[in-house]
Formats: structure tokens, sequence, C-alpha cells
């Protein structure tokens, strides 16, 4: 049987427009699938078409660039957006996406093709305090979600804490669009303007953007500082912010009223399908990043990753790997592509780049003092810290000893809140999870399939439940 | 008009209501469901199964679940990647504004049952399946 494309792209952000740009450019028949309503992943993420935004790219830098990659992508592959893919498994010859298609009814579809590209980004790493799941308290990257996508502001008086460049903006979005923003709170040393990390990844006039937001709406920018506490009955109504030092123990703290705490500690890449595939994952800076070569392939052959997926680096590196990917695939596939040394030393040099960023804005240990006994640690299945120092105590040597005896990471979201937590609290190596379902779907699609092949190293991994979402 | 709509020049298209526990909630077409209700101050929409505890959104980008939505009687849909459309009937648990009970959402959420996925141990947690 003849696949039904050359190439899958999964994930329509800055690497996956790329990708799928760049291969349908040097003649291979593309596809492109992702979850959204639209295409721009995290980064380009555009206002619903209902706004009729005169100026959308207002939020967004390099928006326009972006737009004309879009267009010129439709006009040669096939672009489905709204499709959720859950697995990708080989099928003889090809590779097989499933997916299920509608945000709500989930029409389920599988698409063949002879390569895949997965570009699915990054989400961002939460760490618990006493009173984090309190509603009000919600993730940086959510709140640029719902800014960037439903022109919908967080709050109105408004905290933003966590550690890494992207507080800036997110800060600086808030204000702009009409929010209290009370500070914005680094946890680890506070970087001058003038040193910021944008300004040599040649995002000097975006950074100079977020100074200038940040100034003009007094926005304090803040080193040594974190939210260690939110408080509120069923709704955060103020936040304990404390002073830390070096390690992050907190100093002295002080209290401030607000609606809304929006928080993150950096990204985790979201590599489900590629783990999946059985690609292999190295530690990159104590987060899973997939292993690639200078052409973005995989260890797999036929998969290709390009983006958060192989190492948290921003969106300009993303599209740039997105680009590589592309190329690669398709002399892969016989097609002629002059080798880009240029391309691929810019790489190398935002690589670097990232890493160095990465070195910057270490998570720092001592955190963990800001947990109480009763501060849950997974969200889903309730699980406090007692319950984690206790398995602990029972002689759970490692993460998943600790999954089994107290159920954190079991519920939901499959440890994607909690994962790192627990491997913190465990000194566990890299948190790796083996998911078999990338995406929830129903009980009657998983049976339209054979399911994937269980991979025997992990028994607590097994197959997916006859007892899915039922309706 | 909100600032996050002047700030890009929005024209707004005529948007439309939905309902959530009896009480209208303003749309524009293409935003989240969970953005509407964020949106019009609402901040939880359910309660944790064990501790009761209210839950509204999280990572916005559907990755944490927590903002598990019952539409139209349909339960655990996530609010933040579903589209608001006209006609959707929200029920969050909160008590009715015209006095009438609020609907069990507890166990509308054990009916539920969880994504499909791995690790399951069939059979625990009374036929939940996302353990
Ligand atoms: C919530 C959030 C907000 C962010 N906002 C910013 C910002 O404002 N500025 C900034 O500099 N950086 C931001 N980032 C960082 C972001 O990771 C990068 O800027 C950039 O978007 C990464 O590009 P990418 O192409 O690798 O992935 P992304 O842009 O994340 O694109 C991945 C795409 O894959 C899709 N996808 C994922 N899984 C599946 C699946 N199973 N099936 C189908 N589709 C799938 C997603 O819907 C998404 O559209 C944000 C990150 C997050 C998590
Ligand atoms: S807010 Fe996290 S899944 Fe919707």
């Amino acid at each position: 049987m003849t696949p039904d494309y050359d190439l899958a792209v999964v994930g329509g952000g800055p690497a996956g427009v790329a990708g799928a740009l760049t291969a349908s450019l040097a003649g291979l028949g593309v596809v492109l699938l992702d979850s959204a309503a639209r295409l721009g992943g995290q980064y380009f993420r555009r206002p619903a078409d209902g706004f009729r935004a005169g100026r959308p790219g207002a939020l967004h830098h390099g928006l326009d660039r972006f737009a004309r990659q879009c267009d010129r992508l439709a006009a040669r592959a096939d672009v489905l957006t709204g499709h959720r893919v859950w697995s990708v498994e080989r099928e003889g010859s090809a590779l097989a996406v499933r997916c299920a298609e509608g945000d709500r009814e989930e029409r389920p579809r599988t698409i063949t093709a002879r390569g895949v590209l997965v570009a699915t980004g990054a989400y961002d790493r939460p760490l618990p305090f006493p009173g984090w799941d309190l509603p009000g308290v919600i993730t940086a990257g959510g709140a640029q979600a719902l800014l960037k996508g439903d022109l919908v502001v967080a709050g109105s008086r408004v905290v933003v804490a966590g550690t890494g460049p992207f507080l800036l903006p997110v800060a600086a979005g808030l204000a702009a669009a009409g929010a209290h923003v009370l500070g914005a709170y680094e946890a680890g040393g506070r970087l001058g303007l003038a040193a910021h990390p944008f300004l040599a990844a040649g995002r000097a006039a975006e950074a100079l953007g977020y100074g200038l937001r940040l100034a003009r709406h007094r926005v304090p920018y803040r080193g040594r500082r974190a939210v260690v506490e939110a408080h509120g009955d069923d709704r955060l109504t103020h936040v304990t912010i404390a002073r830390l030092d070096r390690d992050w123990r907190p100093v002295s703290t002080r209290t401030v009223e607000c609606d809304t705490l929006a928080c993150g500690y950096g990204f985790i890449p979201r590599i489900d399908l590629l783990v999946q595939l059985g690609c292999a994952v190295r530690d990159d800076h104590g987060d899973p990043a997939v292993v690639v070569d200078a052409g973005m392939r995989t260890g797999v052959p036929g998969v290709y990753a390009a983006g958060e997926t192989t190492g948290v680096g921003g969106a300009l590196l993303a599209e740039v790997e997105g680009r590589i990917a592309g190329r690669a695939a398709a002399a892969d596939l016989g097609r002629r592509v002059p080798p880009d040394p240029v391309l691929s030393r810019r790489r190398d040099r935002m690589a670097a780049f990232a890493r160095a960023l990465r070195q910057a804005y270490p998570v720092r240990p001592g955190w963990q003092g800001w947990l109480r006994e009763d501060t849950l640690v997974c969200r889903c299945e309730e699980v406090p810290l007692s319950a984690v120092r206790e398995a602990l105590e029972l002689g759970a040597a490692d993460a998943r000893s600790v999954k089994l005896l107290t159920r954190a990471g079991m519920g939901w979201c499959q440890g994607r809140m909690c994962g790192y937590t627990v491997a913190c609290l465990t000194r566990d190596a890299l948190p790796v999870t083996r998911r078999a379902i990338a995406e929830p779907v129903r009980l009657g699609d998983l049976a339209a399939w054979p399911r994937p092949a269980d991979d025997p190293a992990s028994p607590d991994d097994g197959p997916a439940s006859p007892e899915g979402r039922s309706r | 008009m909100n600032p996050a709509r002047r700030l890009v020049r929005a024209d707004p298209e005529p948007g439309f209501e939905i309902d959530v526990d009896g009480e209208a909630v303003p749309v524009v077409p293409g935003q989240s469901l969970g953005a509407v209700l964020h949106a019009a101050g609402i901040r939880s929409w359910r309660t944790t199964r064990s501790g009761g505890r209210p839950r509204g959104l999280f990572c916005g980008i559907g990755v944490c679940f927590d903002c598990l939505v019952t539409v139209n009687g349909v339960p655990s849909l996530r609010a933040c990647q579903i589209e608001a459309r006209p006609g959707d009937r929200v029920t969050t648990g909160r008590p009715h504004p015209d006095g009438r009970p609020a609907a069990d959402h507890a166990s509308t959420e054990r009916e539920a049952a969880g994504p499909a996925g791995p690790g399951r141990d069939r059979g625990a947690g009374g036929g939940r399946g996302d353990s």
C-alpha cells in the first residue's frame, strides 16, 4: 500500500510550519496536523478569527513572516487543524499517524506517511507550593495563551513569578493589555536588561519592547524573589512573596493582594509521540529531550524531531530546526537538496546559546523548602507531600515506586504536572514516562484500532484501559 | 473596549451567549470555553474527587486536565481545548441562581472515567480509568 503522504508533520508551531513548508518546497507531499484550531503553536498563537483583529501582530514579534509561511504552506500541502494525534507507530514500511478530528466529536482518522516530523513543542514546568492549586493560580504560558489566543487578560491584579526570560513577555503582555501587574519575580538572579539573554539571541528589538512596556507600566522586575505560598478559600486572594538566597531558600517574606498569579519555571519538552516510537532521550539539564543528528533525524528511521522536542530553545531556534528537518526528510526520500552549511551553523550557534541560557536559569533545590506536609504534589490524584515522604520512608527508591505507592502521576495528566517534582523529591534520574497515548481518546476510537505494541520494559505503563472516557 | 482587544484593533463579529448554570455568558466566535468562563470571572467549574477542591484553568494548553468541564451533559471535556458553541449549556455544580439544587458534580466526574492512557490498573478506583 502506498502511504498517503511523503511526510506527516505533527505540530503547527514555528518548527512544524517551517519543516512542512521546506519539505513541500523540496517536492515532498506533506500533511501537517495540529490539535489547535489555528496554526501558530505557542509563540505564534493568534486570536480567534471572530475577533477580526486588525493588528494581530501587536502581541507577537515576527507574526507577519510566520503568517506568510502559513499561506505558502496552505497552497502546497494539506493542513489539518483540529486534529489531535494520539499515537504514531510503524505499519509496514510506513508510519501510521492516529488522530482524532474535532474538539468534541473525535472522529477517528489514520494517516500514513513515509516519514514523520514531530514538532509538538513544550509545556510549562510548574513548581508546587502551598496553595498552588487554588483557582487564580495559572501557568505563565497559560496566561500568555489566554491573551494571545482569546484576548482575555488573566486577571486585574496580577503577580508574575518563576524563572527564565519568558517572564518578561508575560508581564509586559499582561500590563499592555490592561492588567495591573504588581511585579515580575525572578527566582534566579535578575539579569540587567543590557545583559539580557534575548539580546544575545538576536532578539534585541523584542527585548527592548518588553523593557519599555514594563517601564511604561511601572512593573517592577525583581531577582531572587519567588511566590512561596498562595492564599484564598476558593480562589486566590493573596500571595506570599519571599526574598530568596542563592539556593532559593526564603530569607524574608511579605504578602501581596492579587487575584491572579502567573507562574512558570521553564518548559518541559512534549515528547510523548517520540518516546512511543522508541526515540532515544537525553538529559537536557534535568529535562528529557529527544536525541537528533545534524539533520534532526532521531535514531528511528523516517522519524524527525524539531523545536522544543529536541531541547527547549525558543521560537527562532525552532524555526531553524524545522527547516533543517524538512531538508533532511526531502534528501532522505531522494529529492535533490544541496547542503546548507549556513543554516547548520545558525542552528549550532543558537543551540549553544539555548544551553547557556538553561545554565543561567537553573531551578535551585531550595524550592522544596516551600512545601508543607499537606501541599499537593500531584494535583490530579491529590497526593500531598506527606504521602510521598511516607513512600520514601517505606523504601521507595525511584519515581516509579513512589507512583505505585502514592498514585502521584497516575491521574488525568499522567504525571506531566508532577513528574519533575516527584523526580526531584526522590532524587531520581530523568523523568521519562512512556505514555501509550499522547492525547486522551474515547473508548470506541481506541477499540477500532489494534493496540500499539507494549513495551515489556515498562510494566506500569501497560495497555490502555478499556474503561477509557465513557459517554 | 477591553485593552487587549484595543491592542490588536479587534472588531469582533457579533457574538452569542452560552448558559452557565442558568447564567448568560458572552462569547466571541472562536474563543475557547475556558477563556469564556475565565473572562466572565468564573475561576472554577468543578471540584476534585477527594478533597472537593475547586478547579479551573491552570496550564491553558490541554496538558494538566484541571479545566475539565461538563457541557450539554457531556462530562470531562477540557475547557481550554474546546471552542464555545451557540447553545452550549455548562453545569459546574455551583448552586443554581434560581435556587435549584446543584447537580451532583462529584458523581458526574466519577462516571466520566479517565483518559484512555497508560498505567491502567483496571478495576482500581471503582471503575475510573485514569489510574
Ligand atoms: C503555553 C505556552 C506559551 C508560550 N508563549 C510564548 C511566548 O509568548 N513567547 C515566547 O518566546 N515563547 C513562548 N513559549 C515557548 C515556546 O515553547 C516557543 O516559543 C515556541 O512556540 C516553540 O516552538 P515549537 O514549534 O517547538 O512548538 P510550539 O509552538 O509549542 O508548537 C507545537 C504545536 O504542536 C501541537 N501539538 C502538540 N501535541 C500535539 C498532538 N499530540 N497532536 C496534534 N498537535 C499537537 C500544539 O497544539 C502546538 O500548536 C510558550 C510556551 C508555552 C508552553
Ligand atoms: S487548563 Fe490545563 S488542560 Fe485545560
